[in-house]
């Protein structure tokens, strides 16, 4: 490879600025936003109308089944999240679609997926307290739940780290995929580690219950609504990251100019 | 005197180097021709070793381009850093081997068999003065001095196309200094391009064939030092 | 390959020299084990029948311990830098990494399980099953942790963060190395095939994983 050697005599061109990250979420978006949430919102309060007063009482579980409406979309959203994080990760990895929206998509998804696992781990150990007795059984649903957590908060923390931000995305890209892989080995063993005991004595999942009517209904419902505010509330977590980083790429202009001026006298 | 045409070891084009937020190098245009022996002087602070660790592939280039020894910095610095070889402020060295051990590890990683690499690590070491008992006590237990030599010995032995040499005067004595120069010297005759950080402004004009001056993160002037 | 045997070599050197495992991890993993035996009481009926699961559980926390030391040598003095400049192949600086852990994970597992014998007064039987469980599930440890010792490596909260990451994702392991050892203790080994191959799954995709990713990992610092 051959350059030609001159005497450098012109003065350099001004280097150009490392460009800014995030793309201006449109006026569209905004909109599709707003009116996603205000569905959510008002799909959430409607399930919890219809579950509180007027789906009837369940044979043989009382008023503990109305807990049927938001468990089983919780825990429906906490996987979903998850499962979005994870293709988000890979997304974020593979070189072809790499794009920093889709670690922030991850980091969001994550952020709303830790927060509807809680709940999920709440309303199942509530719902399978008055069968079981205790607050806690290691149903192998409910365990794999419960690892879920653990792992999305070890994700979170990673996320967390100072560091260079690219090194930090990268890492808790790899990460999640890592996990991700290691959660069906874990229900699949814990089932398998239970069904050794005797078999779960509360079916959490609600295969048992003979749902109908209002309550098919009202379920739907529920899930639907629990998956629109899922929806908006990564939408709206996104966005915040996108400010975030516009903030701090402002920084970095201004740190590149501060840094040459180091140089004149 | 028309434009010369040299084979280019490095060629740097508004190079920019950050390390998270903080810019480590703001916009480097840089061109070393192979064979050439390079000064790179300024202020603490002003890049020097970010722009070795550069060329070297250890730092991610931002924007900007550059390529070394014919490796695109953006796409290929795993391969750059078979051709390179870099003498940092620290010596990645394994402080529980010995001196003998850690060159002959790193001269059997850069790809050389285990004999030749014994063979070269104890002829590196004795060029360098660590022999004997020096030469099987663990590197924790040596002086910064001698440390240094060790690292220096395993430039010898790999006696890469580029070597990126970070302030390689600081804690040797005169003698090894004296040395080190030597060693510089034979390594530009065999074929090896040499850029080097140093704030001994002496002793380096007396080695290099220029000088480049940076600060800021950038170059600053470039002037033509006649060696 | 060639890099893994050189690299594991390296750190094995590394450790009969320094002794870390040997008079650190070892006697830790023997301070748990005993520290169990404290909190659940002198009685052997009740510790014998848990020696398999608490034996498991000492060396997982273990594994944290000496991938910890695995990637600090590296960084005394800045060497993980080294091993990037020294053109090494990321892959067998895994497998020779993850090797020389598990060469001494394996170590500490022949002295843990005479602890157990001693203290809680388990009846060592079934070696056959003991000692294939122990190797794969050793593997799979290995492979999972270094794994996320180079997720978190270089990170300035790397040591609280590493067990945070690692232990959840290696509870399938204990799981199953526990059944597999007290099946094997109860004289019944073969009934543990199943979760024998739930271990050797497990190492097949963590080995699998870590020799790709670990390049990646390395990379950016």
């Amino acid at each position: 490879m051959t350059t030609v050697l001159e005497p450098i005599s012109q003065p350099e061109p001004p280097a150009p600025a490392v460009s800014p990250p995030g793309r201006r979420a449109g006026r569209g978006g905004a909109v599709a936003l707003r009116s996603t949430g205000l569905l959510a919102l008002a799909g959430v309060v409607a399930t919890v109308w219809l579950g509180l007063w007027v789906t009837p009482k369940a044979k043989g579980f009382g008023d503990l089944v109305r807990l049927l409406y938001i468990h089983p979309p919780m825990a429906w959203v906490a996987f979903l999240a998850y499962g979005v994080a994870t293709l988000a990760s890979l997304l974020y990895l593979w070189p072809r679609t790499r794009h920093p929206r889709f670690d922030r998509l991850a980091g969001a998804s994550a952020e709303t997926g830790v927060v509807f696992t809680g709940l999920t781990l709440v309303t199942g150990s509530i719902w399978g307290r008055p069968s079981w007795g205790v607050w806690w059984t290691w149903d192998p649903l409910l365990t794999t739940t419960a690892l879920l957590f653990v792992l999305y908060l070890g994700y979170l923390a990673l996320r967390r780290v100072p560091g260079d931000a690219a090194t930090v995305a990268r890492r808790a890209a790899i990460a999640s995929l890592i996990a991700f892989l290691d959660v069906p080995i874990v229900y699949f063993s814990v089932s398998w580690w239970r069904s050794l005991h005797q078999p779960p004595t509360v079916d959490l999942t609600g295969r048992h219950l003979y749902v109908h009517g209002s309550m098919a209904w009202t379920l739907l419902l529920g899930f639907v609504s629990f998956t629109l505010a899922y929806a908006w509330l990564v939408g709206h977590r996104c966005r915040l990251s996108v400010l975030r980083e516009r903030e701090a790429s402002e920084g970095l202009a201004a740190a590149l100019e501060e840094r040459r001026l180091e140089g004149a006298p | 005197m028309g434009p010369i045409h040299m084979a280019s070891a490095v060629s740097l084009r508004q190079a920019v180097a950050l390390a998270g937020h903080f810019p480590l190098l703001t916009g480097v245009t840089l061109d070393v021709a192979e064979g050439e022996i390079v000064h790179l002087q300024g202020p603490n602070g002003a890049g020097k070793s970010s722009l070795l660790r550069l060329c070297s592939g250890l730092v991610a280039l931002a924007s900007g381009e550059a390529t070394v020894l014919g490796h695109d910095l953006a796409s290929d610095r795993r391969g750059v850093r078979r051709d390179v070889g870099l003498l940092g402020h620290a010596s990645f060295l394994y402080d529980d081997l010995t001196s003998t051990e850690n060159v002959r590890f790193a001269l059997r990683a850069a790809g050389l068999s285990g004999r030749e690499a014994g063979v070269r690590a104890g002829g590196a070491l004795e060029r360098l003065g660590i022999t004997g008992r020096l030469a099987t006590t663990q590197v924790a237990k040596l002086s910064a001095g001698q440390r240094r030599r060790v690292s220096i010995a395993v430039l010898l032995g790999r006696q890469p196309r580029l070597w990126l040499l970070d302030e390689p005067h600081a804690g040797l004595d005169q003698a090894s200094r004296d040395l080190l120069d030597g060693i510089i010297a034979e390594s530009r005759e065999a074929g090896s391009t040499i850029v080097f950080a140093s704030h001994e402004l002496a002793r380096a004009s007396g080695m290099a064939d220029r000088a480049v001056r940076l600060a800021g993160g950038r170059v600053e002037t470039e002037p033509v030092v006649v060696a | 390959m060639r890099d893994a045997v050189l690299v594991c070599g390296k750190d094995l050197r590394i450790e009969i020299r320094s002794r870390v495992a040997v008079n650190q991890v070892v006697p830790f993993a023997l301070a748990v084990v005993l520290l169990f035996g404290l909190a659940l009481g002198p009685d052997r009926r009740v510790l014998a029948p848990a020696s398999a699961g608490l034996f498991w559980v000492a060396v997982l926390l273990s594994t944290v311990l000496t991938v910890q030391r695995s990637f600090a040598v590296e960084s005394a003095d800045e060497a993980r830098e080294g091993l990037r400049l020294s053109g090494l192949d990321p892959a067998g600086v895994f497998l020779g990494k993850a090797g020389a852990v598990l060469a001494e994970l394996l170590v500490l597992e022949v002295v843990l399980s005479a602890g157990i014998a001693l203290l809680y007064g388990a009846r060592l039987a079934g070696f056959g099953m003991l000692a294939g469980s122990a190797v794969l599930g050793s593997i799979g440890l290995a492979a999972v942790g270094m794994l996320y010792g180079a997720v978190a490596s270089g990170l300035r909260v790397r040591e609280t963060l590493l067990p945070l990451l690692f232990l959840p994702v290696a509870a399938p392991v204990l799981l199953a190395a526990t059944k597999c050892w007290n099946l094997a203790l109860a004289g019944t080994p073969s009934h543990a095939e199943g979760w024998l191959s739930l271990l050797a799954v497990f190492a097949v995709l963590y080995v699998t994983i870590g020799t790709v990713s670990f390049g990646p990992l390395l990379e950016d610092r």
